[in-house]
């Protein structure tokens, strides 16, 4: 039965068991990784000046929709956001400012690139109020970094960490694993020199080909050899688990690890299912405005994104209300990704709002050692973390 | 009406791909019997699957008007056959509507096993016979060798055979001439009482039941009463017609003339093919011998894919039966599958029509389970039954013995690829009947039973002669063997629809191949999944599917939302498309998959 509005009022929203937070898209890079799918152009001539008048003119935008809200996280992503000008950061944080309320222990990270280059910018980065950047290592050998086409060295990604944690109180960094021929002992030796690095946090991904990468290309026409077959690869996920557990950095998502209290608060908000708001080339949003929902889309391609935006006063090429089915589907394919699991109250809320009965499922699901329900949470067990997407399949009202 | 000399009845006989639909196009043509413009390729094919498969399907017929080279006006008759084993039963009945046949031989390949089947039919039904070599436009073509060929294999003169390129039109009007020159005029007397041939009918929404008919003996006019005198019904004929290939209205029909009526006859099966059709008044006294009505010799389970399309496909099979009687059906409930229905075929051909039909004409997916022959089960009670369905199998203390349909199976194969033809027959439980050479080809012929053939033998066959061979077969009759009942359980259920009757003897391997398959075709679930394949209780057969590891997306932010929620819609539209089963989902291809061998 739907509430009265004026209990509505008094409930706080759904989005507020996740928070606030607000994305930047940068979307250039120098050059464009093999296995990478994210929204990233290269391009020579960037006028700085004109991307920021573009970037105020939203947050103004998004500011007046969330009028009041108090923001915990600002997350610079792309791209190669390390690319920026320091002094582009700079106004725009101080724009942030301006708008919204700050959560006292706000995070601003920026993701970088272990080059020198933009270590050189690190410091200008911190002026402007960035507290935490996670850099894109990717591997700790050469030939694998040049097999993954990145431009940096192993010795040139080292030094920028340096540089990096000595100016930032949280650093994290991205390992890719299962890589082409890697084998599980060469992927162990590489975690433990990688543990031994990391300051607080690490996302660990297993290489994942995608469709309209250089990879996917190469895989749909059989070229791509050396992939582990599926049990090699849920041994080096189980491993990767136990390894990091034992060194202090256990998993809290699905393939991000970090000291307990440093997980990123960012990125929480997605995963826990909060407001967000994406700003730049192709950036998503989901923002609950007047009670519903809604999901916003940036336009992809960079020139097209700034024109609308100088021109229509906004760069958004969609905004669609996300119905009760979607944002079941979206809250529990978030939140099954982290430890903590959801909150079967709040899930329970949303799945009766929608009309969905998911509890028989969740109920076929704990019977076969899937999931646990205990403490009021709906939770993957150990066994379950590994073959999330089938128990998506098998938990979600069809 | 035509006096009987100026009339000649014909068919054409040929293997698939020789030229059949072709040459009767160009033969329509060259009369001008259908304008250019109004010209279809296969003109007689009226179907869409007939055109597209290039295979007929029913027979069907046109009247061509033909002035000759010596100045007279001639009647053609032409009744289009099909080429398939399935439909030889409609073969051999239109051929006793005729005089006379072109045997159409492609002189690039020679005579083929259809060939064979379809030229005796001919030779039974007294025609005399024309031999047609084709497709001499190409290179490769050999008239004088597989002239040769014809009469070693067949044993028929060909030293006047036509040659002829349908696709060209070189030779057509030698073909006509021969037509009138070298087949006989048909015999009948106007002055009888009325006898006619029931040929053909079939379902027209417009018209109800179009009823072809060859007169023999007598007249028959619009507005005649008529008798069907195997029914005993009596009808009022509404319209009177000759197909070119369109109906055109005729006052009368005589003696040797092909023609169709409508008689507000409800639905095909009111009327018997081979009937005899007279008046109702001073009709004749003695009746046609008629045919025995076609008899589905393979069975399978069609379900709707989507269950809430049940009664449309209900609705879809009485349809498609309006117009086929030689098809049947029956209600059926599986424990996997849902509400379906048994379906009799009369061959695999005749299987897969109907289900294409039914998947493209009335818009239903369908899963199909394997085919099976019907089985003559001997009770210990003396009783004798008709097992149509391997789910239904009685308790085999009941069972005194089975016996199954055999067939006598004819292949003509490039010697090269004979062993493995032989091998293939061999594992099939063949019996070598005969093995004869001509040129470079083999003609093997092998007592088969049906239920190994009914599958993928054809396939088989096809692959391991990379498709060189043509086969061709006749049922033989019923005889007994040590056949079982093999089921499978998927996590320790039973999967009635992929039950079997197997021989004893190949239980074991047949256990084994479709465990193995299975095993390949169910995916990985979250838990591991035994499948065996049992006698009884008895297992003969098990693999595990292990349980699925690893099945997680590394990288999910905020940006992903949509994409991944979108691929989630669609992996569970997906699966949609499995049967649940249980704990466990199987995919629906995998019910006739399963039963595929590669051996």
């Amino acid at each position: 039965m739907p509430l009265p509005s004026w209990w509505r009022a008094v409930l706080p929203e759904d989005w507020e068991e996740g928070g606030f937070g607000l994305y930047l898209h940068w979307p250039f890079c120098q050059s464009k990784c093999p296995y990478c799918d994210f929204n990233s152009h290269v391009s020579a001539n960037i006028d700085q000046d004109r991307w920021a008048q573009a970037y105020l003119g939203e947050i103004d935008r998004i500011g007046a929709l969330t009028a009041g809200r108090v923001l915990r996280s600002v997350f610079f992503g792309g791209g190669t956001p390390s690319l920026m000008e320091p002094a582009l950061v700079d106004v725009i944080l101080r724009k942030v400012r301006a708008t919204w309320a700050w959560a006292n222990d706000i995070e601003i990270t920026l993701e970088a690139n272990p080059t020198s280059v933009e270590a050189g910018r690190f410091a200008g980065f911190r002026a402007a109020g960035v507290n935490r950047v996670s850099m894109g290592v990717q591997a700790l050998n050469d030939a694998d970094l040049r097999a993954l086409g990145r431009r940096h060295s192993l010795a040139e990604a080292r030094a920028a960490f340096d540089v990096a944690r000595g100016l930032f109180d949280r650093v994290s960094f991205d390992l890719i694993y299962a890589r082409q021929d890697q084998t599980p002992a060469q992927w162990e030796r590489e975690l433990r020199e990688a543990l031994a690095m990391a300051v607080d946090h690490l996302s660990l991904y297993q290489l994942t080909i995608e469709e309209g990468t250089a990879f996917g290309d190469r895989f749909a026409v059989g070229k791509l050899h050396g992939l582990p077959d599926e049990d090699r690869a849920a041994d080096m996920y189980l491993r990767t688990q136990e390894i990091t557990a034992a060194a202090g950095m256990p998993g809290y998502e699905v393939s991000n690890h970090a000291k307990p209290g440093q997980e990123s608060r960012h990125n929480l908000i997605y995963w826990r299912y909060g407001d967000y708001a994406g700003i730049g080339p192709g950036a998503h949003g989901r923002l609950t405005v007047g009670g519903q929902r809604m999901a916003t889309e940036a336009h992809r391609a960079p020139a097209a994104w700034l024109e609308q935006v100088e021109q229509a006063g906004h760069g958004e090429s969609l905004r669609e209300p996300v119905d009760g089915q979607a944002q079941l589907t979206e809250m529990v394919m978030m939140g099954l990704r982290l430890h903590e699991g959801i909150d079967l109250a709040r899930l329970g809320r949303l799945a009766d709002r929608s009309g969905h009965d998911i509890y028989s499922n969740i109920n076929g699901l704990r019977d076969i050692g899937m999931v646990d329900t205990d403490g009021g949470r709906l939770r993957l067990t150990e066994q379950g973390r590994p073959v999330l997407n089938a128990v998506l399949r098998r938990l979600l009202p069809d | 009406m035509t006096d009987l000399d100026h009339i000649r009845n014909f068919s054409i006989v040929a293997h698939i791909d020789h030229g059949k639909s072709t040459l009767a196009d160009r033969l329509i043509q060259e009369t001008g019997t259908v304008k250019d413009r109004d010209m279809k390729e296969q003109m007689l094919d009226s179907m869409d699957i007939e055109r597209e498969r290039g295979i007929t399907i029913k027979a069907n017929t046109v009247r061509i008007d033909y002035v000759a080279d010596n100045g007279e006006a001639y009647v053609l008759n032409l009744i289009d056959t099909p080429g398939h084993v399935d439909f030889a039963y409609e073969v051999s009945r239109s051929m006793r509507a005729v005089e006379g046949s072109l045997l159409v031989v492609d002189s690039t390949q020679g005579v083929e096993a259809q060939t064979l089947a379809n030229v005796y039919h001919a030779l039974d039904a007294d025609h005399e016979i024309v031999p047609v070599l084709n497709k001499i436009d190409l290179p490769a073509s050999e008239c004088d060798r597989i002239a040769a060929q014809i009469e070693d294999v067949i044993g028929i003169d060909a030293s006047q055979a036509l040659r002829v390129s349908a696709k060209t039109g070189e030779g057509i009007r030698a073909t006509l001439e021969a037509i009138v020159h070298r087949l006989p005029a048909p015999r009948g007397d106007r002055d009888a009482p009325l006898k006619a041939m029931l040929v053909d009918s079939w379902y027209d929404a417009y018209l109800g039941v179009v009823v072809m008919i060859r007169v023999m003996d007598g007249v028959v006019r619009k507005g005649d009463r008529i008798r069907m005198m195997q029914t005993d019904a009596l009808y009022g004929i509404d319209t009177l017609a000759v197909l070119k290939p369109q109906m055109v209205p005729i006052p009368e029909l005589g003696p040797g003339e092909i023609g169709v009526f409508t008689a507000s006859i409800k639905q095909v099966r009111d009327t018997r093919v081979g009937d005899t059709i007279t008046h109702e008044k001073k009709g004749c006294a003695v009746a046609l011998p008629g045919f025995k009505p076609a008899q589905p010799v393979v069975f399978c389970g069609l379900f709707p894919v989507d269950a809430n399309q049940f009664e449309d496909l209900r609705e879809a099979i009485d349809k498609l039966a309006l117009n086929d009687a030689s098809f049947s059906s029956e209600m059926e409930t599986s424990a996997a599958l849902g509400f379906g229905f048994r379906c009799g075929f009369l061959g695999l051909l005749h299987l897969e029509v109907i289900r294409d039909r039914l998947e493209r004409e009335y818009d239903i997916d369908l899963i199909t389970t394997a085919p099976s022959v019907v089985y003559h089960l001997f009770m210990k009670d003396g009783t004798v039954r008709d097992l149509h369905n391997p789910a239904d199998m009685p308790d085999l203390t009941l069972v005194d013995h089975v016996e199954e349909p055999r067939i006598k199976a004819t292949i003509l194969v490039p010697d090269e690829y004979l062993g493995d033809v032989l091998k293939l027959c061999q594992d099939r439980r063949g019996v070598q009947l005969d093995l004869t050479y001509a040129g470079q080809r083999a003609m093997a012929v092998y007592d088969l039973p049906l239920n190994e053939v009914v599958f993928d033998f054809y396939d088989r066959l096809k692959s391991v002669t990379k498709g060189y061979a043509s086969f061709d077969y006749a049922m033989t009759g019923y005889q007994e063997d040590n056949l079982v009942k093999m089921s499978v359980l998927v996590n320790d259920e039973p999967v009635d629809a992929l039950s079997m009757m197997v021989h004893r003897d190949r239980a074991e391997m047949r256990g084994r191949a479709m465990v193995e398959k299975l095993k390949d075709l169910i995916p990985r679930h979250m838990f591991k999944i035994p499948i065996q394949a049992a006698i009884g209780s008895k297992v003969i057969a098990r693999e595990t599917l292990s349980a699925l590891r690893k099945d997680v997306t590394a990288k999910c932010y905020g940006g992903d939302a949509t994409r991944k929620r979108k691929l989630l819609d669609k992996q569970k539209a997906g699966k949609k498309k499995m049967r649940q089963f249980g704990k466990v989902e199987i995919p629906q291809e995998a019910f006739i998959s399963a039963l595929k061998m590669d051996s």
